[in-house]
Order: structure tokens, then C-alpha cells, then sequence
């Protein structure tokens, strides 16, 4: 047919055409509709897509649309016993990606009622249920949601939130300051405790078990939970200060984690932790029994990785942010820019308004495609972690801003003077970097040099300078934005 | 000991110019500034007592470091902060917190355990100031 890749060949078919049985193009069965005005409720997706060769971008994102709400592969009839037009989402805009061949920006829309109220399980079952593994696209990727407030208001979110949390703690004004005891596996649970201990009379305000951290042969749940929270009162008494160490309740069952968070607030911990790979049902489930019980929640986002990284193929970070923010949770790791882990600029200041904002608008430089409101949901508060040190704390307040937990493993367990003296380190360049700022100094040209003047009273500091010194981890990174004119500082 | 609560306790306590410093950089956001004292710096002491209320409506930092100095002088054995408290919708929280005046002995903390069972442990922390009452605590030189 001639005009098959032209605007009539997209159009919609209607009666006999559309009803009969047999396989029409999924544009034609309504879900390409290109004078569809998205309504306020809608929930909007972004989604990048790479059509297989010969498919035709606007059948592609019809395609997308179909198999992420009513359609399957052939006519069903059984469709008109349903208000299909209602339920059809519909593929409203397809762009090119700029300087990108063959890959195209496909704009979708998707009606409230497709949606359980408050479930990302269900959500996510239509979005990226089963249209990943669609053979008509080479690759596929959600780039963005727009979650309409009125489905934002169905979800509970972070338990706490970064207001709560901050009052909770104590702490204001500052980078909460973390580490991840190490090494990851094989302590025992005395000598872990011993590195919480150390890291927190020193000053940091929190240590974290590591993502597979569990319940191994080395070293037995409660065990850790036991000698932790020794650590953690015995540095409370010495400094006067609320502390704290996420311990890990991720396990084999639900029935597990409820045993070890139960335990966990029996011992006084002011937070736990639980790992992305337990599945979004566990995490919602975590997230109402720590608003039940005042626990802090925070979240390690093993396996993102395997999906989030490639910029063709997968779920962007800032999606699985919005995400986790809806479910709830109280923090979560999202990057240091500076440090050994994936992580462009502008695309982690977009990870990071996502879960701190109240409103953040449409940014195609930090690859936000939709205006988004949280109508108040308390924020998450992001955590980066991964091969940072003092020597980069003027980059980093400058980067990731002052609602963050900055963790410095590595950075305070691997100092040579000790952990202690680590974590002093860190903790003096941090609150000298903040009253510099405050003072109004340009801290991020100055950063070196003031670093170096607090290091002249706090021996620590400048055993921290001298070993890692401008250490830095300067890779290309792979999931950048593409647009077209050159981005603007904000 | 050296109580480390508040935005800046791990650097030498701050000059006067220096406190000015901060006093401006709150008044720059607008946030309000609020002067509190204690006598009982435990962790979980939330309501350290109000040196009158929050200064909503002075928007210069000289006038705010007077009343500073003021508490300062009233309370010379307590330790004194001064919060800034930002306004802005969806936060409503303390901005930051510097400690401004601390005792000349800070006696620091007890943690008491109690055994109970299975290898568990209760922990409660305890200011040692607080075994005095109110108005006999920090007063070693007979003040």
C-alpha cells in the first residue's frame, strides 16, 4: 500500500476494518494518536525505543503503547466488551533521538483506572512487563514517567523523609556522613562492631552493612545486630550524638526480614537496610512496618546496574528513583559523580532533584522529559557512596549538595592512622567546606586550599590529603543525556 | 569529653566574627534565628530551653549576635546554641545549629547496660550533669 509509512497508513481503522479477525498494525487499532492531549491524571512514559529495520518509529511506539495496556498480538473481540479507548494507551509523539541513528523518543500515554492505587508491583508489570522482550524493537528503554499527583497521593512513600529523618537524628545543616564497613565479608561479628565502633566515635554519623551482607557462616545475623549496636551506644556515650548502623535485613523470605528488622528495633537501631534485589513487593512491605515501627529505611540499589547503565536498552536510574520515592524509602544510593561508579553530572543531579524536589520541571539536559509534582511527599535522601575521599568534599558539596549521606569506606577504614582518625578526617572537611560556603567563600575554587588550612589543625586531614590526594575516577560515561542544544548551567 | 552535636563541632569553637559569619549567611535565606540553652546536653534533649522566642523579625546579624551574647552572659556554664530555622514549605526544620557556649567542664555520658536476655542487651545513655538538679550543674568554681 502506498501510503502504508505515511500519516493515513497510522491512521486509526474503524469498524468492519478494525473488528475483523486477523492482525492489523497496532497504530491502526488506536494506539498511535497523535492529537491525543495527555489529560492531568494520565501517567506519562518516555520511553526510547530502536526499531528492528523496517519498522516504522510511529507502529514501533504504537506497539509499545499496545503491549504495555490492552493489546495483544491479534484482534480480539472480546476488546469491545471493554471501554477500550479508555483503557488503550496511546502512543502520542515519536521524536528523533539527536545524534543517535535509528532511535526515536516515544511519547505515551496511559489512563489512572490501568493502575492499582499505591502498587509499584502493578505499575511496573504493565509498563516493563512485557514489552521489553518485544521482538519488533532491537532495544527499549524508559527514560522517564510522569506520575500524575493524583496516583503520587495513592503511594505511601519514604517512611520518614529527609525532614523527619534530620530531626529524628539530630543533625543539621550538613552532609550526614556514612561508611560501609569493610571488608564486605569475613569479619567476625566482634571485629565488625569493631570497625561500626570505631568509624562512629570518630565522627560519622552512620555505618552500613555492605548489600551481601546477610547471614553467612562468618558471621550470623544477630550476631552483627548484637556487636553493631555496642558500637553504636558506646560511640553515643563518647560524643554525645545520635548514631547509627543500617543493619541489613535482606533474606531469603518476608518472614525472614520481619524477624531481623523486629530484632533490629529491639536492640534500639534508629535504621535498617534492605537491598533493591528483593523485589518491589518486599520493598513497599518494608517501607509500612518501618513508618509502624520509627525505623530509618534505607536502600542499596544492588542489581541496578544490569539495567539502568546502558543508555539503549533498560530502565533509567531516574525512573527506578521516582520509583522507590513512591514505595518508600528513606535513602538510597544515587551517586557520587566524583567516585569509581557510573555517574554524569547533570544525569545524577537529576536523580538527585528527583528524590529531594517537590516540583521539578521538564530538563532534557538532565534527561527529565516531564514536569513532575510530589504534592508533598517527604523527599529520599541520597546516598553517595563508591571511592570518594576528603580531598573531594568541595566537589561534592558543590555536586550533591547538603541532604545527602556522603560514605567514605575505603576513605576512613583504609586511613593510615586508623579508622578514627578516618572519620575525623572526613568529618572536619566536611563542616569546614559547609562554614566555608556559608561564609560566602568560592569554595569549590578555593576547595584545595581550604582543605589544606583545616588540614594544618587536624593531623588526620592531612595524612587523608597526602595519601589520596586528587585521586580521582575519570571515565566516559556511558548513560549521558542526548539533546540537542548545548545544555545551559542551571 | 566535647559534645560533637551541632553543625560545626569538630572545628576549633567559633570567633565571634566567625559566629557573624553564619548569623548573615541564615539571614541571607531568610531563615530565622533562635538562641537555646541547656544544662543537660543528652542526645535526645530536643527542647533545650528558648532564650525568648525565635527572632522572626530581625534581619540583622549584629542585633541577633547581641542577643547571643546576651544568653551567653546570662548562662556562662551552659551550653548555648543558635538555631536557624527555615521556613520554607516542606521543610519547616532547623537549618543549622552551632553551639556557641559550652561549660568549662563537659562531664559527658554514662552508658548503662542492663544484661537481660539471651545475649541481649539494654542500653541507656545518661548525662552525668543530670545527677544534680537543675541550677547546681557545671557549678565548680562555687558560681
Amino acid at each position: 500500500m502506498a501510503d502504508e509509512n505515511g500519516k493515513a497508513g497510522q491512521q486509526q481503522l474503524e469498524g468492519e476494518k478494525r473488528w475483523g479477525a486477523g492482525v492489523i498494525p497496532y497504530a491502526k487499532m488506536g494506539y498511535w494518536e497523535p492529537d491525543y492531549v495527555p489529560a492531568d491524571s494520565d501517567v506519562l512514559c518516555c520511553f526510547r525505543i530502536t526499531p528492528q529495520n523496517g519498522v516504522d518509529p510511529k507502529e514501533a511506539g504504537a506497539a509499545v503503547a499496545g503491549e504495555s495496556s490492552t493489546a495483544t498480538w491479534t484482534v480480539v473481540w472480546t476488546d469491545r466488551l471493554t471501554n477500550y479507548k479508555r483503557y488503550q494507551a496511546k502512543c502520542y509523539k515519536v521524536e528523533p533521538v539527536p545524534g543517535a541513528e535509528n532511535q526515536y523518543f516515544a511519547f505515551i500515554a496511559y489512563n489512572i483506572d490501568l493502575f492499582e492505587e499505591g502498587s509499584i508491583p502493578n505499575l511496573t508489570a504493565s509498563i516493563i512487563g512485557n514489552v521489553f522482550g518485544f521482538k519488533a524493537l532491537k532495544a527499549l528503554r524508559l527514560e522517564d514517567m510522569r506520575i500524575p499527583t493524583h496516583y503520587i497521593k495513592t503511594f505511601h512513600g519514604p517512611p520518614h523523609g529527609i525532614v523527619m529523618e534530620r530531626e529524628y537524628l539530630n543533625k543539621f545543616g550538613r552532609p550526614l556522613l556514612g561508611a560501609t564497613t569493610k571488608p564486605k565479608l569475613g569479619l567476625s561479628a566482634k571485629n565488625y562492631g569493631r570497625v561500626v565502633y570505631e568509624a562512629l566515635r570518630g565522627g560519622l554519623d552512620l555505618v552500613k552493612d555492605d548489600e551481601n551482607i546477610n547471614s553467612q557462616p562468618f558471621m550470623r545475623w544477630r550476631d552483627r545486630y548484637l556487636y553493631c549496636m555496642e558500637g553504636v551506644q558506646r560511640a553515643q556515650e563518647q560524643t554525645g550524638e545520635i548514631k547509627g548502623h543500617y543493619l541489613n535485613v535482606t533474606s531469603a523470605t518476608m518472614e525472614d526480614m520481619y524477624e531481623r528488622a523486629e530484632f533490629a528495633k529491639e536492640v534500639g537501631s534508629v535504621i535498617i537496610m534492605i537491598d533493591l534485589v528483593i523485589g518491589y513487593t518486599a520493598m513497599t512491605s518494608m517501607a509500612k512496618w518501618s513508618r509502624k515501627n520509627g525505623m530509618l529505611l534505607h536502600l542499596h540499589r544492588a542489581g541496578h546496574g544490569t539495567y539502568t547503565r546502558q543508555k539503549t536498552h533498560g530502565v533509567s536510574f531516574r525512573v527506578i528513583s521516582k520509583w522507590c520515592r513512591m514505595m518508600g524509602v528513606d535513602h538510597i544510593h544515587a551517586g557520587t559523580v566524583v567516585g569509581k561508579l557510573e555517574g554524569d553530572p547533570a544525569m545524577i543531579r537529576g536523580f538527585y532533584d528527583t528524590l529531594r524536589l517537590d516540583h521539578i520541571p521538564e530538563n532534557r539536559a538532565q534527561g527529565i522529559f516531564f514536569d513532575q509534582d510530589w504534592a508533598s511527599m517527604p523527599g529520599t535522601m541520597p546516598v553517595a557512596s563508591g571511592g570518594i575521599h576528603a580531598g573531594q568534599m568541595h566537589q561534592l558539596l558543590d555536586y550533591l549538595g547538603e541532604d545527602v549521606v556522603l560514605q567514605f569506606g575505603g576513605g576512613t577504614i583504609g586511613h593510615p592512622m586508623g579508622i578514627a582518625p578516618g572519620a575525623e578526617a572526613n568529618r572536619v572537611a566536611v563542616e569546614g567546606m559547609v562554614k566555608a560556603r556559608n561564609e560566602g567563600r568560592d569554595y569549590v575554587k578555593e576547595g584545595p586550599q581550604i582543605l589544606k588550612d583545616l588540614a594544618k589543625k587536624c593531623q588526620p586531614l592531612q595524612v587523608a590529603l597526602d595519601t589520596w590526594g586528587e585521586i580521582s575516577f575519570n571515565y566516559e560515561s556511558t548513560d549521558t543525556a542526548d539533546v540537542a542544544e548545548t545544555p545551559t548551567p542551571a | 569529653m566535647r559534645v560533637t552535636q551541632g553543625t560545626f563541632s569538630f572545628l576549633p569553637d567559633f570567633t565571634d566574627d566567625e559566629i557573624k559569619l553564619q548569623l548573615e549567611y541564615a539571614l541571607q535565606n531568610k531563615w530565622a534565628l533562635a538562641v537555646e540553652f541547656t544544662d543537660d546536653p543528652h542526645p535526645r534533649n530536643s527542647y533545650w530551653d528558648m532564650w525568648d522566642l525565635p527572632m522572626f523579625d530581625i534581619g540583622d546579624a549584629s542585633a541577633a549576635f547581641m542577643e547571643v551574647k546576651k544568653c551567653r552572659e546570662a548562662y556562662p556554664n551552659h551550653y548555648v546554641k543558635v538555631t536557624a530555622y527555615d521556613p520554607s514549605p516542606n521543610r519547616a526544620t532547623t537549618a543549622f545549629d552551632l553551639i556557641v557556649n559550652r561549660p568549662a567542664e563537659e562531664p559527658g555520658f554514662q552508658l548503662e547496660r542492663t544484661e537481660v536476655h539471651d545475649r541481649k542487651m539494654n542500653y541507656t545513655v545518661r548525662s552525668y550533669a543530670a545527677d544534680k538538679p537543675h541550677g547546681e550543674r557545671y557549678q565548680t568554681n562555687g558560681k
